[in-house]
């Protein structure tokens, strides 16, 4: 059993890790000003956006990972305004994991911010704005510290759904070894070839992860709630 | 000197109702704000601090606060709130709420030492009590050295002897800071101890404008003492009827006649007065 441990190769593991680390950073730096915005406004286009931001919780991951393909690929407008621009080809490598991802995780980060916003006590944004704050500096003073909660929450469940992919990615990425092959397309592939053993420690190693993961989240939101009743 | 003259279309009330009203307050004056639920008393305030738009005109102190051409958003205005719900910044302890508003550790200090709070400074708002949380409300109101403090029935929420204190410290804090306030409240009696006018609302209009003797006093003519209160039983005792009369905080028993017995109604609200009485108050 150590045998084959120490002659495992772990490089996918670290792939998927790296993938969602990014993912998730992109994702709350995009999603951050849109669940905000979302939460305060009253425009008529607010379903209309929360539609289009929700659709990757329904759509099948095949569907997403076709049509990112199509227009990822070298002979579409934005393939070749990427391969002319920055020289990056974006089907089949890890910056394309990474915009794919991107696309797939989004209602992961945007709907834990935007009901944390939408839970807050009004009238405490307010008080702000009549202390003389921005809404910038409501945001980060005010809003932000008061959802930490749901804060976390987005960022690990991101994370974590983000390392769970296994469709949009073998689709966009497909099974490039040291590029491309994260952990679960890994363990597809052990399964494939009836390597058994080395699949079985994988998604042990994925469900005790997974696992800590959730559990850490949900200590921390008790704790939360019992210092500031949040 | 403010000046408010506007106009507004309130939300969720029956049939298209508007608030419109126009007056103005001298510098310094403590207003009292009173009416029915849904007449346009909160909204009026959130007019006067920005967080709500509305026609016509708002000038304080030679500023234009609300014109045709502009509207300074609440930011700008100088203004204090105080919410009904205190509204507190969770994450912040209480020296920090205050420092948030405005970086002067003296004035901060001061408004402490004031509201008796210095030694809950460190504390965060969820271990405070609902009176302690609103002293802390109306002292971070302050930290601005704002032109206008508006307080949205801060102490309907507190029992009756917290409010007494609260009504004495705003006393004191409007004594000290001289800001020009205008509260709404349901209360003849905090009305009556801390205001030296009450303008009252009806439907979004102006139906009283007056001293609080001139509103709330309801004793007319020779008559001495007047109550209002609401009958709660009527009760045959022998050959006399008796009244169960609840008047603020307290029940009342009262002698009606046999005439008056069947004419009164259960849960109506009815006036007690008499005349030519000398009581003696122990």
């Amino acid at each position: 059993m150590l045998s084959v441990l120490q002659h495992m190769e772990f490089t996918p593991f670290l792939i998927s890790f790296k993938l969602a680390s990014i993912t998730a950073f992109i994702l709350f730096c995009i999603s951050l000003p849109l669940a905000w915005y979302l939460s305060q406004t009253r425009s008529k286009m607010k379903p209309f956006i929360e539609a289009v931001t929700a659709l990757p919780i329904v759509l099948p991951p095949s569907v997403l990972g076709f049509y990112i393909l199509w227009a990822f690929a070298p002979d579409s407008a934005l393939g070749a305004f990427f391969e002319d621009a920055f020289g990056v080809k974006l089907a089949f490598s890890f910056t394309g994991l990474v915009v794919a991802s991107s696309f797939y995780s989004l209602p992961f980060m945007v709907q834990p911010l935007q009901s944390g916003f939408e839970g807050l006590n009004k009238n405490m944004l307010e008080a702000s704005y009549v202390a003389g704050k921005s809404k910038f500096v409501t945001l980060f003073k005010v809003a932000l510290p008061n959802i930490k909660p749901s804060l976390l929450t987005a960022i690990i469940i991101t994370f974590a759904h983000t390392v769970g992919e296994f469709g949009v990615v073998l689709m966009v990425g497909g099974s490039i070894p040291n590029e491309t092959k994260v952990a679960s397309v890994a363990i597809y592939d052990m399964v494939e070839m009836m390597d058994y053993t080395s699949a079985h420690i994988y998604s042990a190693i994925m469900l005790i992860i997974s696992f800590l993961v959730l559990l850490s989240v949900y200590i921390f939101n008790a704790k939360q709630v019992r210092r500031f009743g949040l | 000197m403010i000046h408010l003259s506007i106009c507004k279309k309130l939300q969720g009330v029956a049939e298209n109702m508007q608030l419109k009203v126009a007056f103005s307050v001298q510098k310094g004056e403590f207003v009292a704000l009173r009416g029915k639920s849904g007449s346009g008393k909160t909204t009026l305030l959130r007019t006067l601090a920005g967080l709500e738009n509305a026609n016509g005109e708002i000038i304080v102190e030679n500023e234009t606060w609300l014109s045709k051409t502009t509207t300074l958003s609440p930011q700008k205005r100088r203004i204090g709130f105080v919410f009904q719900d205190y509204a507190l910044f969770e994450n912040m302890t209480i020296e920090q709420n205050l420092l948030f508003v405005q970086k002067d550790k003296t004035l901060a200090t001061h408004l402490l030492k004031l509201t008796e709070l210095t030694a809950l400074k460190n504390r965060y708002p969820n271990a405070l009590s609902g009176g302690q949380k609103q002293r802390v409300s109306i002292a971070r109101a302050l930290m601005k050295r704002p032109k206008i403090l508006l307080l949205d029935e801060p102490l309907s929420a507190l029992d009756p002897q917290m409010r007494n204190k609260l009504q004495n410290e705003l006393l004191t804090l409007h004594k000290e800071f001289g800001t020009t306030t205008i509260m709404v409240s349901h209360d003849p009696s905090e009305i009556y101890k801390l205001a030296s006018r009450v303008i009252e609302l009806e439907n979004g209009k102006i139906i009283h404008d007056g001293t609080p003797k001139e509103i709330l006093l309801k004793t007319q003519g020779s008559q001495k003492f007047s109550f209002e209160g609401e009958l709660l039983e009527i009760k045959k005792v022998d050959v006399i009827y008796v009244a169960i009369v609840a008047i603020g905080q307290q029940l009342v028993e009262v002698v009606v006649s046999a005439n008056e017995a069947k004419t009164l109604k259960i849960g109506k609200v009815v006036r007690l007065s008499t005349k030519a009485f000398s009581p003696t108050i122990s």
